[in-house]
């Protein structure tokens, strides 16, 4: 048993986290106001189900403080407690709370004891008689009347009966909730011989009186909403009618429930059984051309090409779906930043307002997961350094709230996720003179904007000082480089002084596949990620020049290039020595430059990743292997561990 | 872990009845690996060369998609080299998870050794390290050395095995 239940913990945690993080986001709607009645429902059966799944899997204290929050909520949907700012800023607390115990309980460890300060507060708001400011939350009614009664008009659908589904469930839940009084309409019975006996021709009038919230009555009917008119209306005069409720008869799609949510690896039925088709269909062209095959003559060649050209198709569409699997929209990680922005733009004493944009392009969940934190990141120092203050707006003439867009779409073969604040934008002036201060470029360097800006990615240039004075970014700017180079993707920067900046990524669609550069060496072919390529020449031999103790380096427009020699490091024969008779590709890693001599070049592909460490290890060097068109397997060059390579190499020259 | 637990309960391939070894020429000895382990013989077939790697460890292979690394048992053992020929083979072996090519001279045969056949390793004789031997099996006049191809591999870092190492 003790075993079966830990197979469920799994699910139960990155359910829990699910829940969170909708739970998070139905808040900020209803802090930002844009909550209904819906939006609490959401909140209420995330906290339900946490308890639920917290009891069966014996998180004591879980239980016990989803029970306090269930409860609080219980009484907010039922508009018993008004919706405040404050309370919904205690309620974001509690779901950190959660988080924690969560945390906790994943390590087996008792949980930290903030929650007990929480579970009293929840625990003081929950006992609470109604707040008095109830008319200002939208999505609070009035209290709800103590004894009500209630007109209401059930007409299913005539298929509810096919979908079996039983329309005297609900007037045997109704009769349990007060004193039901029902009253058939028969309307809509044909004639007997007319008659279909699995199609419901039956409505309700029914009277309810009952002391129980709208919300209850609705529930009631939850199983059936969608294939019944369903109209609840309060006849009570004397009690106010509670106004959200009484016009949406089916309570309105809030952005919640459309919302992308995604763990680990679930995939879509939709994607799944496309793919089975797919290989159904693989097989049917695969035993098509084996009947060729059977008895073949030389006439039939041009069936058996055919054959085989659909075979190829097939297979072709069959690795693209199957790629799709892995994808993942971006969505899963922009779910966490209105949290972020809120929090972040509150602590500093700002207003931002973010906006969200293409949340259901799909891309790797391997860039996907890679890109949550250098994203975080850039909205993070987005809302820090780029916003400013409302009143340093107002007297810059924007509004005083600022705003923050995070966008995704796709463009080619890429994904494009930008990031852009109508803030102060980047100072040029200022990270021209930090650069040459960090004697990252020289005094005299005649560098365009966007050659300064590209400055804030390099790794020394970021300090412990506060970047914010100077230039509104920088924090860490290179570890995000970093993790976009890791991905094969870039980064950019367009800024405008005073009227904000945006980052620009451009990310690969999948990690499985690479835009390449081949080239060869002696007699073997290599492959170079093509976004680090910065140029290709055939260097004249007065640009080839050898400085005492520190390599060769190749001069180009005045800038002195290490030069690797890949043979060399590799430890490949190769047929030329002299740089001026091979070829140079010059390569950039980390913001610096270094030129790799190579036999020549064969020309540009995109390659199949595959990894070396499946069936061997990682090799200093090598970011992977991939399979040519003639069926050879060709490694591909990791340029940061070939630059790491040859420092190696010189040191090892300077002791001999 | 289900690999460990297969050496564990059977520490030197001393199992009761038969088991069915793949025999191959390394030189003038012959040599055999436990049948299970072996996924498929091919002719020996360009390699690509990785840099950096032991010499032994010849490059690596595309097995229908996969790429498969190849190591050289002459020069795993310090033979001396001899030309690839028409003989030469690779046998892709499976150790743990991972997928592995051995070049030898040859195959030759397919044996079933009967548990009571084999014997503890001495200490002398082979050119091989004992630690590899999982044991010897004389069959007719020819003398088999049963190799221990987890352990062989899971040294020297050609493949950096968790479950093993």
């Amino acid at each position: 048993m003790q075993i079966d239940l830990n197979q469920f913990r799994g699910t139960f945690f990155q359910e829990v986290a699910e829940h969170l993080e909708t739970m998070e986001s139905a808040l900020l709607a209803l802090q930002a106001g844009k909550g209904d009645n819906e939006t609490l429902h959401a909140i209420f059966r995330c906290a339900h189900s946490t308890k639920a799944g917290a009891g069966t899997f014996g998180f004591e204290t879980m239980a016990r403080f989803t029970h306090v929050l269930e409860s609080l909520l219980d009484r907010m949907r039922n508009a018993e407690i008004a919706v405040t700012t404050p309370l919904v800023e205690l309620l974001l607390r509690s779901v950190d709370v959660l988080r924690t115990l969560v945390d906790a309980a994943g390590r087996g460890e008792t949980p930290p004891p903030v929650w007990r300060e929480v579970i009293e507060e929840l625990d003081r708001l929950r006992g609470a008689e109604a707040l008095p400011e109830k008319v200002t939350a939208p999505a609070a009614p009035p209290d709800s009347p103590r004894e009500t009664c209630y007109e209401i008009r059930f007409e299913p659908g005539p298929e509810l009966l096919r979908l079996s589904l039983d329309p005297f469930l609900v007037l045997r839940d109704l009769a349990e909730l007060g004193k039901l009084s029902a009253e058939a309409d028969v309307s809509r019975l044909p004639a007997l011989e007319d008659l279909d006996t699995e199609t419901c021709y039956l409505g309700w009038r029914l009277h309810l009186e009952t002391d129980t919230g709208m919300d209850r009555i609705r529930d009631v009917f939850a199983f059936c909403e969608d294939v019944a008119t369903i109209a609840i209306d309060p006849v009570n005069a004397a009690a106010a009618p509670p106004p959200a409720e009484a016009e949406s008869k089916a309570p309105p799609k809030t952005d919640l429930r459309a919302a992308p949510r995604e763990a680990s690896i679930r995939v879509a039925t939709e994607k799944v059984d496309r793919l089975i088709d797919l290989v159904g269909e693989l097989m049917i062209a695969q035993s098509m051309a084996a009947e060729i095959m059977n008895g073949f003559t030389a006439d039939r060649l041009p069936c058996l090409r055919e054959a085989v050209a659909e075979i190829a198709r097939h297979t072709r569409e069959l690795q693209d779906r199957a790629m799709r699997i892995r994808m993942m929209p971006v969505g899963t990680i922009f779910s966490r930043f209105p949290r972020l922005v809120h929090d972040t733009a509150k602590a500093l004493g700002k207003q931002v307002s973010l906006e969200i944009g293409g949340e259901e392009t799909e891309l790797d969940k391997g860039v996907v997961e890679r890109m949550a934190d250098p994203l975080t990141h850039l909205v993070r120092n987005a809302v820090d350094h780029g916003i400013e203050l409302p009143a340093d707006r107002l007297r810059a003439g924007k509004p005083a709230e600022g705003s923050l867009r995070l966008t995704a779409y796709h463009q080619g073969g890429n994904v494009i996720i930008e990031v852009a604040d109508d803030g102060r934008g980047l100072d040029t002036a200022r990270i021209r003179a930090k650069g040459i201060e960090r004697g990252l470029i020289a005094a005299e360097d005649e560098l365009s904007d966007e050659q300064i800006h590209a400055l804030i990615f390099r790794p020394g240039f970021s300090t412990a000082e506060r970047v914010s004075d100077l230039s509104g970014r920088g924090v860490g700017m290179d570890v995000v480089k970093k993790a976009v180079d890791a991905l094969n993707g870039s980064v950019a920067i367009a800024t405008e002084r005073g009227r904000g900046a945006t980052i620009r990524f451009k990310l690969p669609l999948t990690l499985a596949i690479l835009d390449g550069l081949l080239l060869r060496l002696g007699e073997q072919t290599y492959v170079l990620p093509l976004v680090s390529i910065v140029e290709s020449i055939r260097p004249r031999p007065e640009q080839v020049r050898d400085v005492a103790g520190r390599g060769e380096v190749v001069v180009v427009r005045k800038e002195p290039l290490p030069l690797l020699r890949l043979g060399g490091l590799l430890h490949i024969p190769t047929e030329v020595s002299d740089p001026a008779r091979g070829l140079v590709v010059i390569v950039e890693h980390e913001g610096r430059r270094v030129a790799l001599l190579v036999d020549e070049l064969l020309g540009q592909q995109q390659v199949v990743v595959k990894s070396l460490e499946t069936n061997f290890r990682k090799v200093e060097g090598i970011a992977g292997a991939t399979i040519l068109g003639d069926g050879r397997a060709a490694l591909i060059l990791d340029i940061a561990g070939l630059v790491a390579l040859s420092r190696g190499e010189l040191l090892s020259n300077a002791a001999a | 872990m289900t690999q460990q637990a297969g050496i564990a309960a059977d520490p030197s391939g001393f199992a009761a009845g038969t088991s069915q070894f793949l025999t191959f020429l390394l030189g003038a000895e012959q040599y055999g690996v436990e049948i299970l382990k072996v996924q498929e013989i091919r002719g020996y077939s360009a390699v690509t060369p990785i840099p950096n790697t032991p010499a032994y460890i010849r490059g690596v292979i595309n097995l229908r998609g996969t790429v498969v690394p190849v190591v050289d048992l002459r020069a795993k053992f310090s033979m001396e080299a001899t030309e690839y020929n028409k003989f030469t083979v690779i046998i892709v072996v499976t150790v743990g998870e991972k997928v592995i090519g051995l070049v030898v001279d040859a195959v030759s045969d397919v044996l079933d050794i009967p548990a009571a056949e084999m014997r503890k390793a001495p200490d002398l004789g082979v050119r091989v390290d004992t630690r590899f031997i999982s044991g010897m099996a004389t069959i007719g006049e020819r003398m088999t050395v049963l190799l221990d191809i987890d352990r062989l591999l899971s040294e020297d870092e050609v493949v950096a095995l968790e479950s093993l190492s």
